[in-house]
């Protein structure tokens, strides 16, 4: 299994084409919130960028954290989302260690599904797609 | 957010309240400076000074920003301070993508705050705050604090004003994000004089995409061109830096106040040891992969037992020509330095050098003394140089008051209007010959940019009025449009009519699409009929004499010939201003 890694964040302009690409690609929307990854400068513009992904814990907090199955434990980390059984209680948000879940204003859950479509939009490839061993968890 | 009328956000410092105006016009102006000139003629008094309180100051998008990458810039358009006539400035940062996720096409605002305060906007929020305690501080400062009264990080855009624009410098800036500003004609005044230090523009909503399969395929094409092809490889890599020696060897690089077009010192101060000595990193403008921003750092000892710090300051090759060539500052690390002292007063980087350089030549020649400006001013002196930029943000005394409503006001009361490098406003960094100070001179808003007239001064050789002055026009006409969307203009080379058209179709402005030479038309016109409404005179502008002594590769620069471009540019650009509704 694969999962997106932000691994060469020092690189970052601060363009957020990967954020506008999933939004545009994944969600359909124009938006550099509503997506996977959000880019944040770390302290001001003066202090470099930092993205705000997934991490791809496994087991997911917010997994557990989903009252209604529509956050489910993906192999190699992270989750699969199912839009349809979401109640939009918030709780994925909360339980994110690493504030990667972005909650719209309807407390819809947006969160990074590893799909790698961000990956060639970044002109210093910062991200990456990276092979994970399966680990205990997932079996 | 794809709409055939404009949503504007209309805010009122005086009355505190703000009201939505959802208007017709989106066919007839496009948007950016299209619109933002119709706005000064919904919201704006021709006959009112620019410091009025109910003058407007004007922040537009285009119809493509945030939709295609380099669609990334604002305008911003006002009364101007400089010369009390209507202007326009353009800067990119976050605020273009913080509008439209703002989901505001322009915001304008009116009125005058009791106090100093500072403004939040976004798709949910309008909220104005006391910010009294801001009062003189430095741009780069102001803008930590605003970061803290309006959370939000990445997903905003902060404009603030430095000291400069709280004195209400002629040509006071608006810091965008740091390392971007509405520069030039005095953006920072009109803020100063609305009692307002701060914009934080919130980018809180997204928009549902067309659904078709057009638009994501041509987004990556566009973006494919931008970051695949050379084309972008200038403004990345070395960046606009680049320039300094090219124009040196072409004798174009004004020097000790254009007392000279060429000095061996260049290389000391080109785009390439700025990059090999100075780069920390890059950085772009929101919704921009090209990442053009250029970060230099200084670090200095403030005490003994190697006690540094370090600052980080953006650079691009104005900046490196109004304080490097034009006062002769050769060491990268010291014109950075200088350009930190800018970036904090909030002045216009290019007028604040330019200014100076003129008032190095006046002290050299006697005319002023340091009775007046308080500092021994030599050419290559850093640190006097660093002091007069503050005396001059804060507008210290009589002279650096004078000199910061422009050098030609100082040269009026000290002398030495012959050596004021101004050009409609101190000029920019580039000595190519006639139809460049002719450009600059007439030019809409006084930028280089208005027009590519240091362009055609480098690929003509013959001397052909017309001719210069139809490209004048055409390619002016161009860049409105582009300015209309509001495109990066460095993106000039891959956005053809044509890609335009096909970006505005497959989001649905098909109705743009078919009608943008027309619209260029309409645009260009009532840009320049709002200019000439409140109190545009071409033909008494004065180019300083200083000019007619210019030596280029090509020689002396032609007294006759700059005349004539002049008088034909002149009437050209009156007769499109002053063309009557009917006519068109």
């Amino acid at each position: 299994m694969k999962i997106l890694k932000a691994a060469r964040m020092e690189r970052c302009i601060g363009c957020h084409s990967c954020s506008l690409a999933c939004a545009r690609l994944v969600h359909k929307t124009l938006s550099w919130n509503k997506a996977g990854i959000r880019i944040a400068s770390a302290g001001g513009l003066s202090t470099g960028f930092e993205a705000r992904v997934c991490l791809a814990c496994n087991p997911a907090p917010c997994v557990e954290a989903c009252p209604t199955g529509a956050f489910s434990q993906r192999k190699g980390g992270g989750v699969i989302q199912k839009r349809k059984l979401c109640i939009r209680c918030g709780k994925c948000a909360e339980a994110c260690p690493v504030d990667a879940i972005f909650l719209d204003h309807l407390v819809n859950p947006y969160v990074c599904i590893h799909c790698g479509r961000c990956v060639s939009f970044c002109p210093h490839a910062c991200l990456e797609m990276a092979e994970v061993e399966t680990r205990e968890a997932d079996e | 957010m794809i709409r055939n009328h404009f949503r504007v956000m209309v805010v009122n410092l005086s009355t505190g309240k703000t009201r939505i105006e959802e208007l017709e016009g989106r066919e007839q102006y496009v948007g950016g400076g299209g619109l933002a000139a119709m706005l000064f003629q919904k919201y704006g008094h021709v006959d009112k000074p620019w410091d009025a309180p109910e003058q407007p100051l004007i922040f537009a998008i285009g119809p493509l920003t945030g939709y295609f990458p380099l669609m990334s810039k604002t305008v911003c358009s006002f009364k101007s301070p400089y010369h009390d006539q209507y202007t326009e400035t353009h800067a990119g940062g976050r605020s273009a993508l913080s509008m439209r996720f703002g989901d505001m096409d322009a915001l304008v605002v009116i009125g005058q705050a009791k106090r100093l305060s500072a403004l939040a906007v976004g798709a949910r929020r309008v909220e104005v705050r006391d910010a009294h305690f801001l009062s003189g501080m430095d741009a780069l400062a102001s803008g930590r604090a605003v970061r803290r009264m309006f959370p939000g990080s990445g997903r905003r855009s902060i404009l603030r004003i430095g000291p400069a624009g709280e004195n209400k410098c002629a040509y006071a800036c608006i810091n965008v994000d740091t390392y971007r500003h509405f520069g030039r004609m005095g953006g920072g005044a009109v803020m100063g004089a609305k009692n307002l230090k701060a914009i934080c523009i919130l980018g809180d909503r997204g928009f549902d995409l067309p659904d078709n399969k057009d638009y994501p395929k041509l987004f990556k094409e566009i973006h494919g061109k931008l970051t695949e092809t050379d084309i972008m490889v200038k403004y990345h890599g070395v960046g606009t830096a680049i320039n300094v020696k090219p124009l040196n060897e072409l004798k174009s690089l004004p020097w000790r106040n254009l007392q000279a077009t060429t000095d061996p010192g260049a290389d000391s101060i080109s785009g390439e040891s700025f990059a090999d000595e100075t780069l920390l990193r890059n950085a772009a403008c929101a919704g921009c992969p090209v990442g053009c921003i250029h970060v230099g750092f200084v670090r200095d000892k403030f005490q003994v037992d190697n006690q540094y710090m370090y600052r980080q300051v953006g650079y691009d090759y104005e900046p490196i020509f109004a304080v490097g060539s034009m006062l002769h500052v050769l060491d990268p690390f010291d014109a950075l330095r200088i350009m930190d002292t800018v970036e904090k007063a909030g002045l216009d980087v290019m007028s604040a050098g330019v200014a100076l350089a003129w008032a190095t030549e006046a002290t050299e020649k006697g005319i002023i003394s340091e009775k007046e400006t308080e500092v021994p001013l030599s050419f290559g002196d850093t640190e006097s140089y660093m002091r007069a930029v503050e005396l001059l943000g804060d507008a210290s005394n009589e002279f650096y008051s004078l000199l910061a409503k422009g050098t030609l006001k100082a040269a009026e009361a000290y002398g030495g209007e012959d050596f004021a490098c101004v050009l409609g406003q101190e000029m920019a960094g580039y000595a190519t010959g006639e139809v460049f100070f002719t450009a600059q001179s007439l030019g809409f808003r006084h930028a280089h940019l208005d027009t590519g007239g240091y362009s055609f001064d480098q690929k003509h050789e013959e001397q052909d009025v017309q001719k210069a002055v139809d490209f004048l026009i055409e390619d002016e006409k161009k860049r409105v449009y582009l300015c209309a969307m509001v495109a990066c203009l460095f993106s000039r080379g891959v956005y053809s009519d044509e890609l335009l058209a096909k970006a505005l179709a497959s989001v649905g402005y098909d109705n743009l699409a078919s009608d943008m030479e027309a619209a260029s038309e309409r645009i260009q016109h009532i840009r320049w009929q709002t200019r000439f409404q409140t109190g545009y005179k071409p033909e008494e502008v004065k180019i300083p004499k200083r000019y007619l002594e210019v030596e280029t590769w090509k020689g002396k620069v032609d007294g006759d010939y700059l005349n004539a471009l002049k008088k034909e540019y002149a009437a050209r650009i009156t007769a499109i201003g002053t063309r009557k509704e009917e006519d068109d």
